[in-house]
């Protein structure tokens, strides 16, 4: 069943020099239980994605339909159910609580934003989400603070949770923590998801974090999909140049000090190559990616790729 | 660390020696006795999480630790005590024959500086060169870290420049004065991975055209075992495990290395969400706080009564390896 449903999305920030096309024309699908992981690097649009979704911003094309709603064109008051439904999980958990607030006020406002039970209803369902996360109640009185790096991003994920959420947009959420941290947010994220029947789209510049926790992934290049494919098959056969670059730019101890990276710089979202995006840095462009614009072409077995040359 | 200068001996002493380092900020000791070397010409990396004390033991061989920093131990460089140099000596010693780059390119950067400026200063700090010269010696640089078309580059600022544009600009000043080591700390960080990729290959090749040694600070595993020849893991500001980065991952000996090595996904993909969890190091560094014994053991799934009782040493075990754990064995068991 498709739980969220993405048609041609394009944000498009006005600023004193000329226009950013941070995310134009991407287009995916959800599937209720699934994780799909959207990956690439500064300036792909991957974050702008995860926010227009949410109508964090509003997108300057396109639809976005949530449970066969229309999420897209409604007035942001009648928003209700899917304020609910879906939730984000953001980067910094320094930045993303609020200072000022105990966990105890962080964790209960979500509630009474959507008027959810009495005062008694609401004290039960934070504490057991806070269980869930495995943290106990006597973090309630307690602020942000007093809480290490991987703490908060627990904090943050029982605050995502308490609303009971169909699906949760995470915007890197272990980029920020240590390794061992990073080891136990996955596993408490993948045993949310198999508790709860959660759905996630899982925002994230890691390729080998990408790799381990999700079922589908979406490569973005300059606002653009190059590449969709299920997590195996991508691996096992990447089929776009950019796909490749990645994969070989990750620091392998078997390969010796002869990294052989992409060259170039990723070009600003302002000041987006003509033809195919890639063409610039791409080892086999030729005149035709410097004229057209590949369009995405999903094969039989839902590998799709944007490249004149795959 | 005996260990290293049995297996490593040359005539040539080595180029940093840090013996017993104990760094202390009122009453807490952020680093409590870590001891290496750096060869000339090695790259030695320095692996830990944040609060393991690697930044700090870097700054201390810069002597850039502020004021209220109160440092013990040996610090040696080229034979040299720091601890014993005047100030003047110190301000040649850094910037000159050791450079340093960091994690954030743009907060090290003076933002109202052009670049070339910013390049000129740092040469005419150190060496008695006219502005011409300085500036001819500049362009040089820019070129020596990659950065095309270097006479329009040298009048840009900072924020017209790339994350990657801008760490080379950092590594240009850093060599500028042909450093015998380079400290980089977390150098790659900020930049995204083609981008990471490219800065490690030209810091490596200008450690082979400089003839500099390198000492790489960095968190990701992946860059040790790449770029690598010698590796420190550091926790809660000990050294736990050191010895040839291969070999250490092949078989680590120490438990939180192998904790390290098995909260990371792995990259041959072997490991996915539906077949189980990643394997976790329970707790956190926080609980090293106040230990009497060894740091780790409020983490460690094998720590006994003895571990707790007392600081493990750092003992060699095989060629160029030493481990701080009273239950390690060389075959990698622990009992």
């Amino acid at each position: 069943m498709t739980l969220l449903s993405v048609e041609n999305l394009s944000t498009h920030f006005r600023l004193p020099d000329g226009a950013l096309r941070a995310l134009d024309g991407v287009s995916l699908d959800v599937a209720a239980g699934e994780t799909v992981g959207i990956v690439g690097e500064s300036g792909c649009g991957k974050s702008t994605l995860g926010k227009t979704i949410l109508r964090l911003i509003e997108p300057t094309d396109g639809t976005v339909a949530f449970a066969g709603e229309a999420v897209t064109g409604k007035p942001a008051g009648k928003l209700g159910s899917f304020r609910r439904r879906v939730q984000m999980v953001f980067q910094d958990p320094f930045a993303s609580l609020n200072p000022r607030h105990t966990i105890g006020k962080t964790l209960t406002d979500p509630l009474v934003v959507h008027r959810i039970g009495n005062r008694g209803d609401r004290r039960r369902q934070v504490e057991t989400i806070l269980e869930k996360v495995g943290l106990g109640p006597e973090v309630l009185e307690r602020y942000p603070h007093e809480f290490s790096g991987g703490q908060r991003q627990r904090i943050a994920i029982a605050r995502a949770l308490v609303l009971e959420p169909d699906l949760v947009i995470c915007d890197e959420p272990v980029s920020a923590l240590d390794l061992s941290i990073q080891a136990q947010t996955l596993n408490l994220l993948a045993r949310m998801k198999a508790d709860l029947g959660l759905s996630y789209i899982f925002i994230s510049h890691d390729l080998s974090v990408v790799r381990w926790f999700t079922d589908r992934v979406l490569v973005m290049y300059l606002g653009r999909i190059v590449e969709q494919a299920p997590t195996a098959a991508l691996w096992a056969n990447p089929r776009h140049p950019y796909t490749r670059a990645l994969m070989a730019s990750l620091p392998d101890p078997a390969s010796g000090r002869t990294a052989r990276p992409i060259t170039g710089d990723l070009p600003s979202p302002q000041d987006i190559p003509r033809g195919c995006r890639f063409n610039p840095r791409c080892p086999l462009a030729t005149d035709v990616c410097r004229q057209s614009d590949p369009p995405l072409r999903t094969d039989a077995d839902g590998h799709a790729v944007a490249c004149h040359h795959a | 660390m005996s260990g290293f200068s049995l297996t490593l001996a040359t005539d040539v002493p080595p180029l940093l020696e840090i013996e017993d380092l104990r760094i202390r900020f009122g009453a807490h000791e952020a680093v409590q006795g870590v001891s290496f070397t750096v060869h000339e010409g090695e790259t030695l990396a320095l692996v830990g999480e944040s609060g393991s004390g690697k930044s700090l033991t870097a700054l201390s061989a810069m002597t850039l630790l502020p004021d209220t920093a109160c440092v013990a131990g040996r610090l040696r460089f080229a034979g040299r005590d720091i601890a014993g140099l005047t100030l003047a000596q110190q301000r040649a010693l850094r910037g000159g024959e050791i450079g340093m780059i960091f994690q954030e390119p743009m907060t090290s950067l003076n933002p109202v500086m052009t670049i070339g400026a910013q390049i000129v200063e740092t040469i005419r700090q150190h060496e008695k060169l006219s502005a011409k010269a300085a500036r001819t010696r500049a362009l040089e640089l820019i070129d020596l870290v990659r950065i095309p078309d270097p006479q329009r580059r040298f009048h840009d600022y900072p924020h017209q420049l790339s994350g990657g544009m801008r760490q080379r600009v950092m590594i240009a000043m850093a060599v500028a004065c042909r450093p015998r080591l380079l400290i980089a700390d977390e150098p790659t960080t900020a930049l995204d991975v083609t981008i990471q990729a490219q800065v490690l290959e030209l810091i490596d090749s200008l450690r082979r055209e400089l003839a500099m040694a390198v000492l790489l600070i960095t968190h990701d595993l992946g860059v040790v075992g790449q770029w690598a020849d010698r590796v420190v893991v550091m926790y809660a500001g000990r050294t736990v495990e050191a010895g040839d980065p291969a070999e250490l991952f092949a078989r680590p000996l120490h438990p939180y290395t192998r904790g390290l090595l098995g909260a990371a996904p792995r990259s041959d993909g072997h490991n996915h969400y539906t077949s189980g969890p990643l394997a976790e190091i329970p707790g956190s560094i926080a609980s090293a706080l106040g230990q009497t014994g060894c740091s780790f053991a409020p983490r460690c799934a094998h720590a006994e009564a003895g571990c707790r009782a007392e600081i493990p040493p750092l003992r060699a075990l095989g060629e160029g390896r030493t481990v701080a754990c009273r239950l390690a064995h060389a075959d990698g068991t622990l009992t």
